[in-house]
C-alpha cells in the first residue's frame, strides 16, 4: 500500500450566514486506504463532502487532489478527475430503469452525450458492463425495473453501482449503509472492501462495527472541527471522542 | 396499486418495461394517426387541421423542455411569434421561397433561444420561468415598436409562394401536406432527441441534477442545448403558421400565447410524446367551437383546464399510459 496523500484539505472552513459548519479542517486521505469520517449528527460531515467535491464553495481553505489545487473547480470537472461522490439522501434517477441508471454513468466516455440525432441503440454495447456492475451489487433481478420501485436499501446499492461505473480513483460515500437491512449491510460492506482494492475510499458512516472493520484511518468530527484522528483502536479509546460521540462510556463495539 | 400511485402523482407512468408489446401497440397507433392525418383535409377544413398541426408542433417543442429536461419556460411565444415575423418578412418583403423563409424563422428562434437560454439556464424553477417571461415580454415590446413588424396590424398578406420553386402552396391540399410534412419532421426530431444518448442525459438531469453533476456532466450545457432545440422547433411551428394564415401578428408573441402552450402540454400530458399533440388538438378545437358562441373563450378554457388538471393529473395521455401500465402489471 503506497502511503502518499491523494486528497487533502487545508484549513477548510464553511460558514452559512455566520454559522460555522466546518472550521479549519485539515484532512489527509492516503492513497489506497479506506478513511472514515465519523461524528454526531450535524457535525459537518456531509458539508465536508460537499466542499471536497465542490458542491459547496469553501469560505476559506484549500483542496488538493493528487497535489493539484482543485479549490476553484466545477463539481462536474472534479468528477471527471476521478473524485466521485455519492449522496446521503439516496440519489438515483427514479424514473429510469436500474440498467439506464448505470448506463448513463457509463456513456460519457463515448463522447456522444450531446448527440441528439443518434439512436439510443448506440449505447447498446454498454449493456454488458452495466449488467456486470448491477450483478456486483446483487440487483440483477431488478435490472429492468425503474429505480423508484426499489426498496430503500436497494437504491443505495444502485447508487454504489452507478458511482463505480465511473471507475473513480477516489470514492466518497456518504452513509452508504444507512437504511439497509442486516443482510444488505454485510453484502455492501464486503463490496466496499472489495472495490477498495484498487482505489481510495472516504466514507461517512454511523455503523461503527463496519467502520471499525473496514477503515484504516478514522477522523472524528465534532461541531465542524476535527476532534481526533487515527486507527480505530486509538480513536475509540480517546476520552474526548467517547464523550462527544457516544455521550457516555465508549465508542461502540467492534 | 391505484392508491399508491394516487399518493404520488409524480411517479412515472412507465413501470416494468416490455419493449416488444409497447412497440407493437405504438406502431399501430402511429399508423392510425398517420392515416387520419392524410385523410383529414377531406373531412375537416384544411386550415383548421393545419392550425392544429402548427400548435401541436409548438406544444411538442415546449414539452421537450418541460417534460424531458424539467425546465418550465414561460416565454415560448417569443420563439413562436418571433419566427412568424421573420418568416413573414422574408416571404413578403424579401420574396424568398417558403422553405427558406421558414428556415430563416427557425434559425432566428434558435439564436434567440441561445440568448434567452444562456441568461435563464443558471436559475432554477420559478426564477427560470420568470426570466423567460421577462425576456419574452421584451420581444413583445420590440414587436410592438419595430417598423418591420407592422405594430398592431402585424404583417398581412404574406404570400405562400412555391415550395422549392415548383409546388404552388396556394393550393390548400398542397399547403396541407407541406404543413403535415413539417410537423412530421419536427416530431421525428423530437422523438429522436428523446431517444438519443443526449436524451438519456437530459432525463437524468430532470430526475436528479446534483447526481448528474456528480457523474461528471456539466448540466447547464445540456440544458442549454435542450433550450435551443426547443426554441428552434417552436420557431419552426411559428414560421409555418405565418404561411398558413398568411399573417404574423402580435397575438403570437403575447404572454397569453406562452400560457396557452403550457396549457396544451399539461392537458395532454407533459413528458409523453403524444400528449402535447392531443392537448393542442383539444384546445384549438375548443377555441374554434367557442368562437361561434357567446361564451367567454378564455374563461371556459381556463375552467376546463382546471377540471382536467384536478381529474387527470398526468394529463390525458399520461393517465392513459398509467392505466395501460397498471393493466399490464395486473
Ligand atoms: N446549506 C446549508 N445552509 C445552512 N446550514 C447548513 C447547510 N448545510 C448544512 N448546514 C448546517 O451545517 C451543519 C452540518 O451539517 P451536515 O454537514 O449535514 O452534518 P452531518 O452530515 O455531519 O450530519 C448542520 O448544523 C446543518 O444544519
Ligand atoms: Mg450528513
Amino acid at each position: 500500500m503506497s502511503q502518499d496523500v491523494i486528497l487533502e484539505a487545508r484549513g477548510l472552513s464553511k460558514e452559512f450566514k455566520g454559522f460555522i459548519a466546518v472550521k479549519e479542517v485539515n484532512l489527509q486521505v492516503r492513497r489506497g486506504t479506506i478513511h472514515a469520517l465519523i461524528g454526531p449528527n450535524g457535525a459537518g460531515k456531509s458539508t465536508v463532502f460537499n466542499l471536497l467535491t465542490k458542491f459547496l464553495t469553501p469560505t476559506r481553505g484549500q483542496i488538493l487532489y493528487k497535489g493539484r489545487d482543485i479549490t476553484a473547480m466545477r463539481p462536474a470537472d472534479v468528477a471527471l478527475l476521478g473524485l466521485v461522490r455519492s449522496f446521503q439522501i439516496s440519489a438515483v434517477f427514479p424514473h429510469l430503469s436500474v440498467l439506464e441508471n448505470v448506463r448513463v454513468a457509463l456513456q460519457r466516455p463515448l463522447g456522444t452525450s450531446f448527440h441528439f440525432w443518434k439512436s439510443e441503440s448506440s449505447l447498446a454495447n454498454l449493456r454488458d458492463r452495466a449488467m456486470e456492475l448491477i450483478e456486483a451489487v446483487n440487483l440483477t433481478p431488478w435490472a429492468h425495473h425503474t429505480a423508484a420501485e426499489l426498496p430503500y436499501g436497494r437504491k443505495r446499492a444502485l447508487e454504489i453501482a452507478t458511482t463505480l461505473a465511473l471507475d473513480p480513483e477516489v470514492m466518497l460515500l456518504d452513509e452508504p449503509l444507512a437504511g439497509m437491512g442486516h443482510e444488505d449491510i454485510e453484502r455492501t460492506a464486503a463490496l466496499i472492501k472489495r472495490v477498495s482494492a484498487d482505489r481510495t475510499i472516504l466514507m461517512v458512516e454511523h455503523n461503527l462495527s463496519v467502520v471499525a472493520h473496514l477503515s484504516d484511518t478514522i477522523t472524528v468530527l465534532r461541531r465542524g472541527e476535527i476532534l481526533a484522528e487515527g486507527p480505530y483502536d486509538v480513536v475509540s479509546r480517546n476520552p474526548q471522542v467517547m464523550e462527544a460521540y457516544m455521550g457516555t462510556g465508549e465508542v461502540g463495539h467492534a | 396499486m391505484a392508491a399508491k400511485s394516487h399518493a404520488n402523482p409524480s411517479q412515472a407512468t412507465i413501470a416494468v418495461r416490455q419493449p416488444g408489446q409497447d412497440n407493437a401497440s405504438r406502431l399501430i397507433l402511429v399508423g392510425l394517426g398517420l392515416a387520419a392525418a392524410v385523410a383529414a383535409p377531406f373531412v375537416l377544413y384544411p386550415v383548421f387541421v393545419m392550425k392544429v398541426l402548427c400548435f401541436a408542433l409548438f406544444a411538442c417543442a415546449f414539452n421537450l423542455l418541460i417534460g424531458f429536461a424539467g425546465l418550465l419556460s414561460f416565454g415560448h411565444a417569443a420563439f413562436f411569434g418571433g419566427a412568424a415575423y421573420i418568416t413573414a418578412h422574408a416571404a413578403k418583403v424579401w420574396g424568398l421561397s417558403p422553405e427558406i423563409s421558414i428556415l430563416l424563422g427557425t434559425a432566428f428562434a434558435g439564436l434567440l433561444g441561445l440568448a434567452v437560454g444562456a441568461l435563464a439556464i443558471r436559475r432554477q424553477g420559478i426564477y427560470f420561468a420568470m426570466i423567460t417571461l421577462a425576456l419574452s415580454q421584451m420581444v413583445f415590446f420590440m414587436a410592438l415598436q419595430l417598423k418591420f413588424t407592422g405594430g398592431e396590424d402585424g404583417i398581412q398578406g404574406v404570400p405562400r409562394g412555391h415550395l422549392f420553386g415548383a409546388i404552388d402552396l396556394n393550393d390548400p391540399l398542397a399547403m396541407y401536406y407541406f404543413v403535415l410534412a413539417v410537423f412530421l419532421i419536427g416530431f421525428a426530431l423530437i422523438w429522436r432527441t428523446v431517444h438519443s444518448p443526449f436524451g438519456q442525459v437530459l432525463k437524468a438531469i430532470r430526475e436528479n441534477e446534483p447526481r448528474a453533476i456528480s457523474l461528471g456532466y456539466r448540466t447547464e450545457r445540456y440544458k442549454l442545448l435542450a433550450f435551443v432545440l426547443s426554441a428552434s422547433l417552436a420557431g419552426l411551428a411559428g414560421g409555418t403558421k405565418s404561411l398558413v394564415f398568411q399573417l404574423a401578428s402580435l397575438t403570437d408573441v403575447t404572454w397569453q400565447m406562452s400560457g396557452e402552450v403550457v396549457l396544451m402540454t399539461l392537458l395532454g400530458g407533459m413528458g409523453t410524446l403524444f400528449g402535447p399533440v392531443v392537448g393542442a388538438g383539444i384546445v384549438v378545437t375548443l377555441e374554434s367551437y367557442l368562437a361561434g358562441t357567446n361564451l367567454p373563450v378564455p374563461v371556459v378554457i381556463g375552467a376546463i383546464f382546471v377540471v382536467c388538471v384536478l381529474v387527470f393529473r398526468r394529463g390525458i395521455v399520461g393517465e392513459l399510459q398509467a392505466l395501460m401500465a397498471r393493466r399490464r402489471k395486473a
